[in-house]
């Protein structure tokens, strides 16, 4: 989040798009419904589905999926067309105003509606309400990424923020919220192939100084596989061996089919996890680790705090904790492993992260710390982008709209689109195994409009065959006018009725997302 | 009963409460009245997700997988000099790009940088990613 979640409250607009808040960041959500009704704000959702927090919205755009980008290229095209636009802002923070401009003519709201299914009207009132606001909040979480547009939908949300001066001010902002725990941070600490810790770049040879003397000249300083990639590439044989620390990609990644074939063609899988899941069943070895209740540490939520996770219970039988494993192999492999705690390999995550180099246990102790906190006479950062963007001034995009990778046809006439529910998290090895919560809902399901469920026969709470171009499964149907017609919803928590069986491999050109929010799939009922 | 503050391990929001124990199991929490993100309250997962931990479903032992398809409990030594030995032989003979590393969402900071160390200096390789993909 460029803001913090506290400054919510103090919104006085808040446009909502691609998150099912109230189930999946409920606290986050409590601020929302504390900010429409203690300061008025005006809430606007953009969602295929009638989430809950409808119930509080001043208007509600149910989108088709995967169209959020024509969503919001129509309220940019409202925004300039009725001279809504930030002018100081935009004159002394930004930069590619001109062409950005010519870009979005196109994208009147009478073309949009074409394309969403939201009237014209309701996208010109998401236009005003935010523009108007003094202070506008934008708030997405996966219903903006997972799309092959992924990259080009948080990029015009962007557009939206710096066309109306909505960023760089308190309860204002472009706000993803991460789904797990520790996303933010897992991305801070360098879980990714393209940067180093904390986001620097692989090609500055003062950078690449620092790491060599703290981990050897040898080191690999090269641009790697993306998750998607390695995946793609173990089903071809490019990749020989895959070391998946608590992840289970067989539940969580798109097309299970596929998954199955490039976890079966390695000839080494070694799988770090609590549980027996469906993606460890394929390992050659499997490590037991521990939970965040047995180990300390820290996470960053997302807002970028940076809080203590601290240990409760000791390990069960002879698991241990994640960082003791790595560090056993770290020292099978000859590097430098001698951490007696956590706390020992921050001060090393602080001497090479510079926005972490003010942040040390002692600190953070009662309360966390929001990093950049380059020292520790700093106290931390409540929101970005104050003075001056990383880049210096804020770029225009052009980011045209085109449509999702899959499309509905007479074979396959809904478009399914996957998500969470408020008991459930992930694929489930933990929620599952929660008896209160697995009492609430023990199996998957899927959502039919009422239209739709009695043109293909479906009957409430029965079982139904769902069908894709990749495979098939059966789930017990209910029926709700919360999803749009012609649109179904599935939960992937369930690894027996896994929604990505049906999900496809079309992916974000840029950022390797796959596209889990669209596919075309056919529904019957079975008893 | 022993109390002890901590972060919920469930969302991004990092809500913040007290684990209570008894006898090393975990048997409820209590919010933290003070916290900027969960102001003393917590979601569903927050009061109820915890019971998990002591499942008997948990890994207890590393587990190798034997010729015969099934897996057999080994120590943590044979375990890791295994996993150590295999790794390094397809090194040897497909060099690192062949290796690649899924870290965690779910593991600590110190962890994934720990991950991240293991992955470009051990191993040899820059194949590192993880569920932010998704």
């Amino acid at each position: 989040m460029t803001n913090s979640i506290e400054e919510l409250s103090s919104a006085d607009a808040i446009f909502i798009i691609g998150s099912n808040t109230s189930e999946q960041h409920p606290l986050i959500a409590m601020r929302i419904i504390e900010a429409v009704k203690k300061n008025n704000a005006r809430l606007l959702i953009a969602d295929p589905r009638k989430i809950p927090l409808t119930e509080f919205a001043e208007a509600y755009a149910p989108l088709t999926p995967g169209t959020n980008l024509a969503f919001i290229n129509g309220m940019l095209n409202v925004i300039i067309t009725e001279e809504l636009i930030k002018e100081e802002f935009v004159n002394s923070r930004t930069e590619g105003f001109k062409e950005f401009k010519q870009s979005i003519i196109k994208y009147t709201p009478e073309a949009v509606s074409e394309i969403t299914g939201v009237d014209a009207d309701t996208i010109r009132t998401f236009a005003r309400i935010y523009a108007k606001a003094q202070k506008g909040s934008i708030v997405y979480a996966m219903g903006i990424t997972q799309h092959v547009t992924g990259t080009m939908n948080v990029s015009a949300l962007a557009n939206l923020a710096m066309l109306t001066g909505h960023i760089g001010r308190e309860s204002t902002g472009v706000n993803p919220l991460r789904g797990q725990n520790n996303v933010q941070g897992a991305c801070d600490m360098g879980a990714l192939p393209n940067v180093l810790p904390g986001y620097q770049p692989l090609n500055d040879e003062k950078i690449l100084e620092k790491f060599k003397s703290s981990w050897g000249e040898a080191s690999n300083f090269g641009n790697g596989m993306t998750a998607s990639q390695m995946m793609e590439e173990a089903a071809k044989g490019g990749i020989k061996s895959l070391y998946i620390l608590g992840e289970n990609p067989m539940v969580s990644d798109p097309d299970t089919q596929h998954v199955e074939e490039a976890l079966s063609n390695l000839e080494f899988l070694v799988v770090q996890d609590i549980f027996m899941t469906e993606t460890a069943r394929f390992a050659h070895v499997i490590l037991p680790a521990t939970s965040y209740l047995e180990k300390d540490g820290t996470f960053t939520n997302t807002e970028r705090r940076v809080q203590r996770v601290r240990k409760a219970i000791e390990p069960v039988g002879d698991s241990k904790a994640d960082w003791e494993i790595i560090c056993m192999l770290l020292k099978a492999f000859d590097c430098y492993a001698e951490y007696e705690s956590p706390e020992e390999i921050m001060d090393e995550i602080r001497a090479l992260i510079p926005s972490y180099a003010g942040i040390t246990y002692n600190r953070i102790e009662r309360v966390g710390l929001q990093w950049p906190c380059p020292d520790i006479m700093r106290p931390g950062t409540a929101f970005l982008h104050k003075d001056r963007f990383s880049r210096g001034l804020g770029r225009f995009s052009i980011n045209e709209y085109r449509g999702p990778g899959e499309a509905v046809d007479e074979e396959f006439p809904l478009i399914m689109t996957t998500g969470r529910i408020q008991h459930h998290y992930h694929t489930g090895t933990m929620t599952r195994r929660s008896w209160a919560l697995n009492r609430e809902y023990p199996h998957g399901f899927i959502e039919i409009n009422p239209f739709d469920a009695e043109r293909f026969g479906v009957k409430s709470e029965r079982k139904v065959k769902v069908t894709s171009r990749r495979g098939s499964l059966t789930t017990t149907a209910i029926i709700t006018s919360k999803v749009k017609l012609g649109v179904v919803f599935m939960p992937f928590h369930f690894g027996e009725e896994a929604a990505n069986k049906l999900t496809n491999r079309n992916f974000d050109p840029v950022s390797q997302i796959p596209e889990l929010k669209v596919c075309a799939v056919k529904i019957e009922g079975v008893s | 009963m022993k109390k002890v503050l901590t972060t919920c391990g469930y969302c991004g929001c990092g809500c913040n409460f007290y684990v209570d124990i008894r006898n090393n199991e975990v048997i409820g929490v209590t919010p933290k009245q003070d916290h900027p993100v969960s102001r003393g309250r917590l979601c569903v997962k927050g009061w109820q997700g915890h019971s998990f931990v002591n499942h008997p479903d948990r890994l207890r032992h590393p587990l190798i997988k034997h010729e015969d398809g099934y897996f057999k409990e080994a120590t943590w030594k044979e375990a890791i000099e295994f996993t150590a030995k295999t790794l390094k032989g397809i090194i040897s003979r497909h060099g690192g790009d062949s290796v690649g590393v899924f870290s965690s969402a779910r593991c600590t900071n110190e962890e994934n940088y720990l991950m991240v160390k293991l992955t470009r200096a051990a191993l040899k390789t820059s194949n590192i990613d993880h569920c932010a993909r998704l």
